[in-house]
């Protein structure tokens, strides 16, 4: 069983949610990435997503737009962020990685090469944001010859057809992004992400988690009471933004309580 | 023979092409590709937009025999395709009516569009105008600096011109911003792409608009010449031009098809935007895989052309496929030869070409005086040179 799934596993039994924080690797600076997600599993992650900064991320908002742009100053890139992983490995061997990102930056490399230095970074699964299952057969059967989870998206457009074809490559959980737009827009509807999450219930057994337009205590207990995973981005890297080198760890360690506090008050 | 019949169902051309877009997107092309396989062999449809290919925009547009050229480069003989002569002043009209006209079929009553040189932009607002459509145009703020004419012509078309501030500011920026607005508008609103890139089906479909060049050419050669002619060049940003006129020649043997892209300062100092000329990377950008310029860890890197409008790093992935498949030759030529170019035109034949169509001519000259004097080379003017007057006149150190 891959961690993401002995992860799930384990918060079920406990009748628990899982609280997954977003953040940009090497935003606001490379040597706070790995700091940063100690911080948020001490304080409430069950799992971290990882974003590998690219320098055209057409399906972002402008929060986190900028989060790239301040990672690439540095020159934060896909090798550079396997080895901010292997680095939290060290002390961290339980909490899965999930690396998101763009097919660029991995097709740069090659799938095979990708797959194997994920491995040994220990990551435990990808989002591929513009590889729809249509165009990545071979990538995800390297990634699951190492029991890297493939993780795909749902959208509130795709088909119940499609629901089908996604999950039948994905393993690990499915990401439902609770609005049209990019990431950080601001009109979750839970009401209708409750009825589309119950209908992809029935199409899977995986997981299901939410993410797109949770920003704070509120909308992440609303979401937590009908999805498997709570996921927030866009407001972590607000928080990350609007901090500095001193108040940084602290701001984020406070977000994360509220947000874990919210998401363990949600009734099932 | 075999045919050529590219791309397949999915939008492939070989490992080029297909529909690398987040799922957000997914739903929204998949309905574009049905209504466009519905309507592109449809009668009316199809007469709708011929109608409006000859009383709005003015076609066919004519070719001219470029003699005094010929005579001065001493060669082959230079023809031009004078798309510079339609209404907005650029091919792009003929692609922005077909997908308006589509838009309109789909019920959607706002369009957006991405653009570099503006000449896109300006068509899409015109279109969008003529046809009541509200109409919103992503420009890089520096390229709302380079083409002030016609950011104005976009807002006096009554389009809403937005500057985009992220990335490089340029034209690949702009199709972002486009990309990030559709995924949230989609319910009401259509994206009009102005090249032959993005995911499938615009490759296929902008250069299906486009192809009316090549076609209208290859009729008009015959009447002029007698003949087909020996090459035929055109340049390439993300190459709707080129595939225009090429496609209806792809068939047709002993025609060379020669795209030229952008060196800038030239391929050797890096400061370009010609990925096929320099052999970049294959990789995946804006919905489609194709070759892009990128550094080794796969982000893409900045473009220099003194052209705003070949000013992209990747190119449309039917230029990748024909480039592999040894169909089509791609060359590059550099900021001063297509500036050299440009003044050769306006002093010669009495045109002012666009620093995007001075590229073709650059290439043309060099290409024509290897030739004899009996052999043809058809240069696509993709546009008139009206909205480079601030660049050239700053090239040259004049104040207007
Ligand atoms: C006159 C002209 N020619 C060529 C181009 C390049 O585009 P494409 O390569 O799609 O023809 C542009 C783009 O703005 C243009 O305005």
């Amino acid at each position: 069983m891959s961690r993401i799934q002995s992860t799930f596993t384990t918060l079920k039994q406990q009748g628990k949610t899982a609280l997954i924080p977003y953040i940009t690797a090497g935003d606001p600076h490379p040597k706070h990435t790995v700091n940063l997600m100690h911080t948020m599993v001490k304080n409430g992650a069950d799992m971290i997503e990882l974003g590998v900064p690219f320098s055209d991320p057409m399906a972002d908002g402008p929060v986190i737009q900028r989060a790239s742009e301040r990672a690439l100053v540095h020159k934060v890139g896909l090798t550079a962020v396997l080895n901010m992983v292997k680095e939290f490995r060290q002390t961290d061997q339980k909490t899965p990685i999930i690396l998101m990102g763009y097919a660029n930056p991995i097709e740069a490399i090659g799938a095979t090469v990708f797959a194997d230095r994920a491995k040994a970074a220990d990551v435990d699964g990808v989002i591929t944001v513009d590889y729809p299952p249509e165009e990545c057969g071979d990538f995800v059967k390297e990634l699951q010859a190492r029991d890297i989870d493939p993780v795909f998206l749902l959208s509130p457009t795709t088909e119940p057809k499609r629901v089908d074809l996604i999950v039948s490559q994905a393993s690990g959980f499915v990401y439902y992004v609770s609005l049209k737009g990019v990431t950080g827009a601001a009109n979750l509807n839970i009401e209708e992400v409750s009825q589309r999450v119950a209908s992809i219930r029935e199409q899977t057994k995986l997981p299901v988690g939410v993410g797109f337009g949770i920003r704070d205590a509120a909308t992440a207990m609303a979401t937590a009471a009908i999805a498997d995973a709570v996921v927030v981005g866009s407001r972590m890297v607000q928080t990350i933004e609007a901090s500095n080198d001193d108040n940084l760890l602290h701001n984020v360690a406070t977000l994360m309580t509220e947000l874990k506090t919210a998401v363990d008050a949600a009734k099932k | 023979m075999q045919l050529y019949d590219m791309p397949d169902a999915r939008g492939h051309f070989g490992q080029f092409g297909g529909t690398f877009v987040a799922e957000t997107l997914v739903e929204a092309l998949e309905e574009l590709r049905v209504m466009y396989e519905k309507y592109r062999h449809d009668p009316e449809f199809l007469a709708e937009f011929a109608y409006d290919l000859k009383h709005f925009v003015g076609r066919p547009s004519p070719i001219y025999h470029a003699k005094r050229l010929s005579d001065k480069v001493g060669g082959a003989q230079i023809y031009l395709k004078r798309e510079d002569l339609n209404h907005t002043g650029a091919h792009k009209i003929n692609n922005t009516i077909g997908q308006a006209l589509l838009a309109k079929r789909m019920g959607k009553p706002r369009v957006i569009a991405e653009t570099g040189a503006g000449q896109h932009g300006v068509a899409t607002a015109t279109i969008a105008a003529r046809l009541g459509l509200e109409c919103v145009v992503y420009m890089g703020s520096e390229d709302v600096k380079r083409q002030a004419p016609n950011v104005f012509r976009m807002k006096l078309l009554g389009a809403t011109v937005v500057p985009v501030e992220s990335g490089s500011k340029t034209l690949k920026d702009a199709l972002n911003e486009a990309m990030r607005d559709w995924v949230t508008n989609v319910h009401n609103t259509f994206y009009i792409i102005g090249t032959v890139a993005g995911p499938h089906p615009y490759p296929m479909m902008v250069r299906d608009f486009q192809a009316v060049i090549g076609v209208e050419a290859k009729v008009q050669m015959m009447e002029m010449a007698n003949r087909q002619p020996d090459a035929v060049v055109a340049c390439v940003g993300g190459g709707s031009n080129a595939m225009g006129i090429f496609y209806p020649y792809i068939d047709v043997p002993n025609v060379r098809l020669i795209g030229v892209e952008a060196a800038g300062h030239g391929i050797e100092t890096g400061m370009h935007a010609a990925p096929l000329t320099a052999n970049s990377p294959v990789g995946v950008l804006h919905g489609n895989r194709t070759y892009l310029m990128q550094d080794a860890d796969g982000q893409i890197i900045e473009t220099h052309s003194v052209s705003a409008g070949l000013d992209y790093p990747g190119v449309g992935p039917e230029h990748a496929w024909l480039k592999d498949i040894k169909r089509a030759e791609y060359v590059a030529i550099t900021d001063d030869e297509a500036m050299a170019a440009f003044h050769n035109l306006c002093r010669t034949e009495g045109i002012i070409p666009a620093l995007e169509s001075s590229h073709a001519l650059a290439y043309a000259e060099k290409l024509a005086k290897t030739m004899r004097k009996d052999q043809i080379v058809l240069v696509n003017l993709s546009g008139r040179g009206d909205k480079d007057i601030n660049t050239v006149a700053k090239l040259a150190n004049i104040t207007l």
